[in-house]
């Protein structure tokens, strides 16, 4: 629960930036750049965990410079599940949020400039509200993929009590327990969780929709 | 440049109004000049793809141009030697968008407000209120464009326009999207509302009705080059060559050869193959010039089929009716001429008088050329391919 909130407040922000970028520059790179967005969708979850295993080890210059800045690993540490889990969450956030933008016609974009509005007043007082129901979708999905996600976890987090075991690790080694009583307990908490997480976004989103006819 | 533009020392009293020149080859060939004085519409009128939109955006700072010079009342906005290119945002621009861009999720009175960023929170109110009011919104202020007709989001995209009290005014066929009754009110609005504006006004328009009945001054445009400059009258009546004569919807284009002017400067006479032409004088050519004509289809006048008529003896051609068109209460006829192989003769007349003549398919009739109303332009090779 904790790494979905913090993906989420990680992941947000830097997926609209990424998704007004992708929606209305052109280049030449670009079918390149989305496809390596979308390549977490694509790799068994096994395949991207060993290379974030890898990526981010204490043997690798990225995990060596971790280290050095603040003294512990990032692998098997709640920081080091956090990245891992923002990256394979990008195509997630990114998507939804892209199609939102794009949806934004480039006349309504000229006519706010001809209107005299900055550039921070345009996002806050009409991109952000038209792209209110992507980035909504992209919130369910982010939050549904992380709360679900199982095999990246295990292999860059570990199961460290109060550290890197996620709720769906914790139920599964509860399981393995024959612990029962207490996966049942927990895997029903996480479902209504997920129920009202999603069910209000949802609401959100509709609502914004319904505004704009 | 972020800030307002640069005021040009001297010349700036001069220039009032809006001085726009622009030259490029690609994306969208351009070689065009115009210029706008306050309180004037300029049209711009031409085929889909002749520049007319891009030279407007050009105006609003939203499509870059890769040689020009764009100022208004003596501001740089665009100077690509200079290497100016104030953002659209402190271009005093209204802009009224073929679709008028609305912001979607905002009621109308949000739309305009959000044009007067400038002013304090309680003026803004008061002055949306009062434009939406200009434009006969009053009482809908609080609907979303979804819930607004097409006319009335036309009218919240020119009260957005006005909000900024623009240095110019840009219309992109803002007129497009309505249905014809809705146009013809928008229109008559429009014209009533240009006694308030102090402004030059630009409007993109394909349709030449409209650019006459709205514009005081239109520019055709053709692949970028503006071919024609004037008055609306004045182009419709003397269209400057062919290719013109053509944007302008004329139908009937011939060619024909000088033979020499009368003494009176009153009458030039033509050789048209085979048949000898009267038309209004025109001294700017030489017997012998090879020149193309026109004459207006409603200048093309029908000798009664029952007993004699007046001007029988004006330009008098015969010949058979090809095709007849019934358009409302006029109908449109195209005549294969006895002495002409090439193109058929367009008249236009009304229902009754084509029904009371008896005017069928395979008649043949007789028809006078009005010659006041026959213009002479100079000879232009005619390009088989040019898509007009």
């Amino acid at each position: 629960m904790k790494l979905a909130g913090w993906t989420l407040a990680i992941l947000l922000p830097l997926g609209i930036i990424a998704a007004r970028h992708l929606a209305w520059r052109r280049y030449a790179g670009k079918p390149f750049v989305e496809a390596a967005l979308a390549l977490p969708l694509v790799l068994p979850p096994t395949v991207l965990g060993y290379y974030l295993l890898v990526g981010l080890g204490r043997a690798s210059p990225i995990g060596q410079l971790y280290e050095g800045l603040f003294g512990s690993p990032l692998v098997f540490t709640f920081e080091g599940l956090l990245v891992a889990s923002v990256i394979f969450n990008l195509p997630f956030a990114v998507q939804p949020m892209q199609r939102a933008f794009e949806s934004i016609s480039n006349e309504v974009r000229d006519a706010a400039a001809c209107c005299g509005m900055a550039p921070w007043r345009i996002f806050w007082r009409i991109e952000l509200p038209l792209a209110w129901p992507g980035i909504m979708t992209a919130f369910v999905l982010v939050f549904a993929h992380t709360i679900g996600e199982f095999g990246v976890v295990l292999m860059v987090g570990g199961s460290i009590p109060g550290e890197t075991r996620t709720a769906a690790i914790a139920i599964y080694d509860r399981v393995q327990a024959f612990d029962n009583m207490a996966a049942g307990a927990m895997s029903a908490l996480l479902l209504v969780i997920s129920l009202l997480a999603i069910g209000i976004a949802n609401l959100a989103s509709s609502k914004a929709r319904g505004r704009h006819g | 440049m972020a800030e307002g533009g640069l005021i040009e020392g001297g010349a700036a009293e001069a220039a009032k109004g809006l001085e726009v020149t622009l030259r490029q080859d690609a994306p969208i060939p351009l070689n065009a000049h115009l210029s706008c004085a306050p309180g004037e519409v300029l049209a711009l009128v031409g085929p889909s793809g002749s520049g007319k939109s891009t030279i407007l955006r050009a105006i609003a700072g939203l499509t870059p141009i890769s040689h020009g010079h764009i100022s208004s009342n003596g501001c740089v906005w665009y100077d690509t030697q200079k290497q100016i290119d104030v953002a659209t945002r402190h271009r005093r621009v209204g802009f009224v968008f073929q679709s008028y861009a609305l912001f979607p999720h905002l009621s109308a009175l949000d739309n305009v407000m959000e044009a007067l960023g400038e002013r304090a929170g309680d003026a803004r109110k008061i002055r949306a209120l009062e434009l939406l009011a200009l434009v006969r919104l009053k009482g809908l202020e609080e609907r979303r464009p979804f819930e607004l007709s097409g006319g009335q989001q036309q009218r919240v995209a020119v009260a957005r326009a006005l909000a900024r009290d623009p240095d110019v005014l840009l219309l992109d066929e803002p007129f497009s999207a309505v249905d014809r009754a809705t146009r013809q009110r928008l229109h008559l609005e429009l014209s009533q509302l240009r006694s308030q504006l102090r402004m030059p006004v630009v409007l993109v328009t394909h349709d030449l009705e409209e650019a006459v009945q709205l514009s005081d001054r239109m520019s055709i445009l053709h692949r970028g080059q503006i071919l024609q400059d004037g008055p609306p009258f004045e182009i419709l009546t003397h269209p400057a060559n062919r290719q013109v004569a053509r944007l302008i919807d004329l139908k009937n284009i011939f060619q024909a050869r000088v033979i020499g002017h009368d003494s009176g400067h009153e009458i030039t006479r033509l050789e048209w193959g085979g048949t000898s032409l009267e038309a209004r004088y025109s001294g700017d050519f030489m017997a012998g010039d090879l020149v193309d004509w026109v004459i207006p289809s409603g200048s093309v006048i029908l000798h009664r089929r029952r007993g004699p008529s007046r001007g029988v003896r004006e330009n008098p051609v015969h010949g058979v009716i090809e095709t007849m068109v019934r358009l409302g209460e006029t109908v449109s006829v195209s005549i294969l001429l006895d002495d002409q192989d090439a193109y058929p003769l367009f008249m236009s007349m009304s229902a009754h008088a084509a029904a009371r003549n008896a005017i069928a398919l395979g008649e043949r009739i007789g028809v006078s050329l009005r010659a006041d109303d026959i213009h002479i332009m100079p000879s232009q090779t005619v390009h088989h391919d040019d898509d007009l």
